[in-house]
């Protein structure tokens, strides 16, 4: 992951807005000075211009407006129940939030938290070593051992850009006890119709037989530039669920990264993103695998129209330990319009024999002869053309348990994809 | 376990098979490289000055770029300031015809099993022997002759076919197109030229043989085949390298140029010597190679074995320029000891109705590192663009490593883009099944080896088949995972 460096103007009002401290910190603060912001050059944000869209749009130099934001009734997720803590513009607003902490303890990160920026490697990101030296806020979950959590925790991240630019910076960090169990959803969203970025890293600790399902939603009509990183290490025996959704936003960066460091893991990371305008979403994941027996199972699936690009680029490593892995991947897109693009990049490195491991991807267009065959029955091109994609997008959906979550994804995919049968 | 410990053992053990050196009287340059060296190689040549001229500007591009990393390859830094750019076989006079080739030099080749004589005209294929640097001879030059296809070394084609050579030389792969081409451009000694007039079917398979004798010599070929309208050539290349403790580097370009309706089938077996059983020694196989297909309904078909060589950096392309063109990638590489693969293809589609199929295996065994890497890059203009892709690997032994790096950049919404990608071990049921029907142990393995890389054998034109296949067996012979 080499970084070209690009000494801008850019780069000196970042390092210029962040007070250098000691410790973690200012250690991350070198390291950003000294790789320079990702430039096209840059293999893991070759097609993703990162760094130029952030000079276009952002000056790094003025500071967040304050928000005066109420309530946030319009956003909720319909009919779930859930721990909501909300941040808005970067900070945590107690008054927004609802959450009780009877069977898990919610803190603001500290900073000096068990296994705190050990997960999230900012000496070979940029993006990583910013956010290492700039977070200003985020969430700590703790749950105990053999503790199934009741409610999902929502993490809601808004922003409120009607009296300017925003910029946040949020660090989280869960720990998941022996045999525990927790859902987190991510969301996004945003008032007002300035640019906003945020940089948001979440660094998860999934112990012996615990389960972590994290979905994250993007869906945010505003001008949304975003960096995301999820890095989540798992002991033996233990599960793990991602699901992200991508719908809109300026520019969607995801990067995704388990550490199977134990067997009998089972590990799913599921994407769909269905994309128009000029949306740019790039969804990077890494699987590796660490001890033997684990499995792994990935499926990215895209439906890119109008000017949208989508990008995917999925590792797959297998140490020489990790004997008997299994470990699937597979990408599939479908452009809907001449001017769509997509670069996927699957990849597979492997330095152990015993193992099963693939990938597959494909892109292409939806099939003529079901188009056909739909007509044929005196259903119209426009309803054949929705349930079509709709049956494409399905076969992700379908990987989440049915509960008021799916009806609300479900409900989105289908507004998205005009179905109307 | 012991039986796999002693399998293993017998195949690292296995001797290179073309690892002697000949006894021939050489005439060298001195080591180093700056613009009197290229001058020097220029001068021996007769070269005219516009290629004089040509590998100046490339050597002034060279100096200025730098060698590229991102190859999944480790190597000690190459002082290219130690490597002899120029070694060629003493001949007082050049041969009129092969009675005064050097006795010597007939000698070593017939050892390679490769016939310069003309006697065995049963084997059919016009070869031209390249020994160092330089063109040693070229069979079957008259018969072709007839036809109108010229096939000759690259300095005779310079000489005699100047108008083709400056037309279509670097017309391909640019001179600056990357760091070991542009070396190439410079210092390239000789190699292969060869074209096909309109409407010629090639009636025999072409040939290029490759040697590095000499020790500490880089050796630079370049092959140029320019196919014109509606013609047909299936091209050969074969290589071998003696024994040398010494890492010896070959940057190679071929540049293959297809107008409308023109098919090109280019297939190669490499056997460059792969270093020892403790990766001492063996050659840098640094190699461009890529074909443009310029014109419409034009199809050029890639078949490598790669089975030599310490390190190997090769991509053979396809741009797919004309409508309705079309490209072929068929790979088997195999790695064993500590050598060190990374191979695959690109194929850049411009043309509508561009079609192009890869079909890669690696199989990797000892402490060897095989990746694939290959771009499929579908541009706005490609409407109607087609391509699949599989790439399988093989692993035999833990302490091996696979790896794929496929690029998938769609630009164009009515493209059609499939990759599939596995990496698994010899299945245990599969060889189970092998010896309850008394077939042993590494029969099985062979048989299961051959099976899997039959796909891209089936390719080969037949003499090299049983060549690839022997390789093949010769490499690997029984190690069971």
């Amino acid at each position: 992951m080499s970084a070209v460096l690009e000494t801008t103007p850019l780069l000196s009002d970042i390092l210029a807005s962040v007070k250098p401290e000691a410790g973690l910190k200012a250690d991350a603060l070198s390291v950003l000075e000294q790789l320079g912001l990702p430039g096209n050059k840059s293999e893991e944000y070759k097609f993703t211009p990162i760094t130029r869209s952030l000079e276009k749009n952002f000056n790094f130099a003025t500071k967040n407006s304050a928000s005066e934001l109420k309530s946030i009734e319009s956003f909720a997720i319909p009919g779930v129940d859930a721990h909501t803590l909300v941040f808005v513009n970067g900070g945590f607003v107690e008054e927004l939030s609802r959450y009780n902490q009877t069977d898990l303890k919610i803190t603001p990160t500290s900073g000096t938290e068990n296994g705190f920026g050990t997960l999230a490697d900012f000496k070979s990101d940029a993006l990583v070593a910013w956010n290492t030296a700039a977070w200003t806020s985020g969430i700590s979950i703790e749950v105990k051992a053999n503790t199934t959590v009741s409610k999902p925790v929502v993490l809601h991240y808004i922003h409120d850009t009607s009296k300017g630019e925003v910029k946040s910076f949020t660090r989280n960090i869960i720990r998941l006890g022996k045999s525990s169990s927790l859902t987190v959803i991510e969301k996004q969203d945003t008032i007002g119709d300035q640019a906003g970025f945020s940089n948001i890293i979440t660094e998860g600790f999934v112990e012996e037989n615990a389960a972590l399902n994290i979905f994250s939603l993007q869906a945010d009509k505003g001008k949304r530039f975003h960096f995301g990183q999820t890095s989540i290490w798992q002991a033996r025996d233990s599960r793990m669920n991602s699901f992200t959704l991508t719908l809109d936003g300026k520019l969607i960066r995801n990067n995704l990264q388990l550490i199977l460091d134990g067997e009998g893991i089972e590990s799913h990371m599921d994407g769909l993103y269905i994309l128009q305008g000029d949306t740019l979403a790039d969804n990077h994941t890494v699987v590796d695998h660490r001890k033997p027996n684990a499995n792994s199972n990935e499926l990215y699936k895209g439906v890119i129209d109008d000017n949208a690009k989508g990008v995917f680029n999925g590792k797959i490593y297998v140490r020489p330990d990790a004997q008997k892995t299994n470990a699937f991947q597979s990408n599939r897109n479908i452009l809907i319009s001449d001017k769509a693009t997509v670069n996927t990049k699957p990849q597979l490195e492997i330095w152990a024999d015993d193992v099963k491991c693939s990938h597959g991807c494909t892109t292409g267009q939806l099939d003529e002869e079901a188009m056909f065959y739909l007509q044929a029955r005196g259903i119209d091109k426009v309803t054949a053309r929705a349930m079509m994609l709709y049956a494409f997008a399905g076969e992700v959906l379908d990987k989440i348990n049915s509960g008021p979550l799916k009806n609300y994804f479900d409900s989105l995919i289908s507004e998205r994809l005009h179905k109307n049968f | 376990m012991s039986k796999d410990n002693q399998v293993l053992e017998e195949i690292t053990s296995k001797e290179y098979e073309h690892g002697w050196s000949s006894n021939i009287e050489m005439e060298s340059a001195p080591k180093g490289l700056n613009e009197d060296i290229v001058r020097f190689i220029s001068a021996k040549k007769n070269e005219p000055e516009w290629l004089l001229e040509w590998r100046l500007k490339a050597y002034r591009q060279w100096v200025n770029m730098k060698e590229p990393k991102w190859p999944n390859v480790t190597y000690p830094e190459i002082n290219y300031q130690d490597v002899i750019y120029y070694a060629a076989p003493k001949q007082k006079v050049k041969p009129k015809s092969l009675e005064e080739v050097d006795p010597e030099l007939l000698k070593t080749f017939e050892k390679l099993g490769i016939s310069l004589t003309e006697q065995k005209r049963l084997t059919g294929i016009a070869v031209d022997a390249v020994l160092d640097s330089v063109s040693v001879a070229t069979t079957f030059k008259e018969k072709l002759g007839e036809l109108g296809i010229i096939f000759c070394s690259f300095s005779e084609a310079v000489l005699e076919h100047p108008e083709l050579v400056k037309k279509y030389l670097g017309s391909v792969v640019p001179m600056n197109d990357n760091y070991f081409a542009a070396l190439n451009s410079a210092v390239f000694s000789d190699g292969s030229f060869c074209y096909i007039p309109k409407g010629v079917r090639c009636p025999m398979e072409l040939s290029t043989y490759f040697r590095i004798n000499a020790a500490n010599t880089g050796q630079f070929e370049r092959t140029l085949i320019v196919a014109d309208e509606g013609s047909y050539v299936s091209y050969l290349e074969g290589c071998t390298a003696p024994q040398r403790d010494e890492n010896q580097l070959h940057a190679a370009v071929v540049e293959i140029y297809a107008m409308k309706d023109a098919q090109v089938k280019y297939s190669t077996v490499q056997n460059w010597y792969p270093g020892d059983k403790n990766g001492k020694g063996g050659i840098y196989n640094f190699v461009t190679k890529r074909a443009l297909c310029a014109g419409d309904h034009s199809k050029v078909s890639w078949t490598q074995v790669e089975t030599g060589s310490a390190i190997t950096w090769k991509y053979p392309s396809c741009v797919l320029k004309g409508d309705y063109s079309s490209g072929e990638f068929y790979s088997v590489a195999v790695t064993n000891n500590y050598q060190q693969a990374d191979t695959g293809t690109k194929m850049i589609h411009i043309g509508k109705h561009t079609k192009s199929r890869i079909v890669s295996k690696g199989i990797s065994a000892g402490h060897s590192q095989n990746s694939y890497r290959g771009q499929v890059h579908i541009l706005k203009r490609a409407e109607g663009a087609r391509n699949f892709s599989q790439c399988d690997s093989l692993l035999m032994g833990d302490k091996c490593g696979a790896h794929t790096f496929p690029y998938i950049d769609v630009e164009n919404n009515s493209a059609k883009v499939e990759h599939e990608a596995t990496t698994s071990k010899i299945g245990e049921d599969q060889i189970f099944y092998c010896l309850q029907r008394g077939i042993d142990e590494e029969s099985a393995v062979a048989l299961i080896v051959n099976g899997y890389a039959k796909e891209v054998l089936n390719q080969l034109p037949m003499e090299f088949a049983v060549e690839a296949q022997k390789l093949l067996a010769l490499t690997l012979e029984g190690s069971v995972g």
